[in-house]
């Protein structure tokens, strides 16, 4: 009774916006407008693209840097968030103690959070009068702030919660019954979480990185206030793009459009393993 | 194997408690049976080690020459984790690892508990080989059967030489084809598992083709303990009536030349004289639908017990109709659907219902 009434019902529905209600230009306006909005940037900047000087721009000293730090720093990061960020994932989605609700709270701060704010803190807990830094200099010598190390570490601190937050879903929509049986088979937590959950969530942490990953490559303004900005040491693609653009806009426009070509191959890659 | 496996325990969460004492025997297969919510799965959870107990105990052995292994003894927070006990679990659906093959998803156990690859491999060969699926090994679940997929689960609880093998309505989430051949299978495959089998099941054919003797839970607790055969003939409580299709009343005797017994509301059934029952000792009396009569006028002059009813409803199988009758006493009867026709049985029609003193079975309750 129920089925071929709601098949009426949209088929209805669906000439009447085939036939084109005459109210949807209220809609389709503000609509277009918004794509022009995103669009239109995107497309003077590919127009500006000097395409026979690229291979030269990209290769000048000052690109080629931080094109080499930034892969450096960004595949680090991702090696760190991987590491800590699916054990983290995994308590956050498994963890029964009153206390996980708040942690969760405390990292999904960072994803809201404005990036320079997330430079001062980590400034405050690492540089040399911090909280961890005064200590680290005081008694071993270490010095983080304004090194590459110090980079890592603001790449760390804003591309871990997209990561978590994308595997403790996936890990939450697996049936905890695995790891039931898991244990009666005799396999340890360690062995479950390894052979089991790890797996079972490929795609959830293959769209995690990616996702962390497209956010360490883009960070800007952590890591210029907590590493500041040299050459060959802490400064990375965007903020090479940065300094560019004063003494030599071809690289600058050269380095965008190069991280704009990645970060449509992650959202193409992403669309492949993810969407379809 | 390493003895009987002895269960005592207490199970509390939220407002739900269950109790249950049970021995577990090397060999055997006991079915629990029990309406949702009763605390079959939570006995389950128990006895795999995956819920803590908050009172009695569970120990392995015993006798001669097993000594006593204790899995859970809630007094001394004792509690063997599931995988330092040696439990196998099979729930309805496969659970098998998507990512692995049959061989490797058999495999998983013995690898987890210390074999080599090589023979854990082999090991998975030899069970597949048992449930038939040998020639399926390297295959990943998602390209096999419901029913292949099952199998494989069983063999991979098998793989580790469980002491305990639980399963979990095994057989319910199959299509009906596939349920009774996999039925068949397990009965099969249990038969020459050396270990204790605990089955939980919803299905009375589950129960009486596959275990040894039946065990009923209802509320969290354990209501009735028997043989197949006896719970068939002598059910304890009014699920396990259901369950075997057997009406059931309970009452107090009155003896006579054939014992008398009231029953609810001042009722009084006439039965066969059940041995060695004092006056006034609680019965219960159970009637085969099949023994009880319909008739439009009062039951000839032979049959004791009759009383009038009304037809709540009918439920027709094949030859037999089932029949819900309301009256002084609550009683399903069947009948042929011819009669059915006959006697236009439908809800509301008024009629007498009948059943013969030798026709009703009485034992202490």
């Amino acid at each position: 009774m129920t089925t071929p009434t709601t098949r009426t019902g949209s088929a209805t529905a669906a000439t009447r916006g085939r036939a084109g209600n005459p109210r949807a230009w209220a809609l389709l306006v503000p609509a277009w407008a918004a794509v022009a909005l995103l669009v239109v940037p995107l497309v003077a900047l590919v127009l500006q693209v000097d395409w026979a000087g690229l291979p030269e721009d990209l290769a000048s000293p000052l690109a080629w840097q931080a094109i080499r730090l930034s892969a450096l720093t960004t595949s680090t990061t991702l090696v760190v968030v991987l590491l800590l960020g699916t054990p983290l994932a995994w308590m956050l989605a498994r963890g029964t103690h009153p206390a996980i609700p708040w942690v969760r709270a405390l990292v999904t701060v960072p994803l809201v959070l404005p990036p320079v704010v997330g430079g001062v803190a980590l400034l405050a807990a690492y540089g040399r009068t911090g909280v961890l830094g005064g200590p680290l200099d005081d008694w071993l010598g270490i010095t983080l702030p304004f090194t590459t190390v110090a980079v890592v570490l603001a790449e760390v601190f804003v591309a871990m919660p997209f990561y978590v937050i994308s595997v403790e879903g996936a890990m939450r929509g697996l049936d905890r019954r695995y790891d039931g049986i898991a244990a009666t088979l005799g396999a340890s937590p360690l062995r479950t979480f390894l052979t089991v959950v790890v797996p079972m969530v490929g795609p959830g942490i293959a769209a995690g990185a990616a996702l962390a990953w497209a956010r360490a490559l883009g960070e800007f303004g952590a890591t210029i206030t907590f590493a500041g900005n040299f050459p060959g040491r802490t400064q990375t693609v965007p903020l090479a793009v940065f300094t560019a653009l004063e003494q030599d806009p071809d690289a600058a426009v050269a380095l965008s459009v190069l991280m704009l070509a990645v970060c449509v191959l992650v959202l193409a890659v992403l669309r492949r393993r993810w969407l379809t | 194997m390493t003895g009987t496996l002895h269960v005592d325990l207490g199970l509390t969460r939220g407002d739900f408690t269950l109790t249950a004492a049970l021995d577990l025997a090397p060999g055997t297969v006991t079915a629990v049976l029990g309406p949702n919510g009763s605390g079959k799965s939570t006995l389950l959870l128990a006895l795999a080690g995956l819920l803590p107990l908050t009172a009695g105990s569970i120990t392995l052995g015993g006798c001669a020459d097993h000594p006593v292994t204790t899995w859970a003894e809630a007094e001394r927070g004792l509690h063997l984790r599931p995988q330092d006990r040696r439990v196998g679990l099979v729930l309805a659906e496969p659970m098998l690892l998507p990512h692995l093959s049959l061989r490797d998803n058999t495999a998983y156990g013995p690898r987890s508990r210390g074999a080599s690859r090589a023979q854990a491999r082999q090991r998975a060969d030899e069970e597949l080989d048992r449930v038939d699926l040998r020639d399926l090994a390297d295959r990943r679940p998602d390209a096999v059967s419901t029913g292949q997929a099952q199998r494989a689960a069983l063999a991979r609880a098998l793989a580790t030489d469980p002491d305990l093998l639980l399963l979990d309505e095994p057989l319910s989430a199959l299509d009906p084809e596939t349920r009774s051949r996999t039925r068949a299978d397990l009965h099969h495959r249990l038969c020459d598992f050396a270990g204790a089998t605990v089955l939980v099941t919803h299905d009375p054919l589950d129960a009486l083709t596959l275990a040894d003797r039946l065990v009923f839970l209802e509320a969290g607790r354990v209501v009735q303990v028997d043989t197949p055969r006896a719970a068939i003939a002598r059910p304890r409580s009014p699920y396990v009536a259901r369950v075997v299709g057997l009406n059931l009343l309970p009452g107090t005797a009155r003896v006579g030349h054939r014992v008398e017994v009231e029953v609810s509301g001042g009722v009084v059934v006439t039965a066969e004289d059940p041995a060695e029952v004092a006056d006034g000792a609680a019965l219960w009396l159970a009637i085969d639908p099949s023994a009880v009569a319909l008739y439009e006028e009062p039951a000839p002059g032979s049959t004791r017990n009759t009383w009038p009813v009304v037809v709540a409803d009918v439920t027709v199988a094949g030859q037999r109709a089932r029949v819900g009758l309301e009256g002084p006493l609550p009683l399903q009867a069947e009948v042929t659907t011819g009669a059915v026709a006959d006697l236009g049985l439908r809800a509301g029609r008024r009629l007498w219902a009948g059943v013969k003193a030798t026709e009703v079975t009485a034992y202490p309750a």
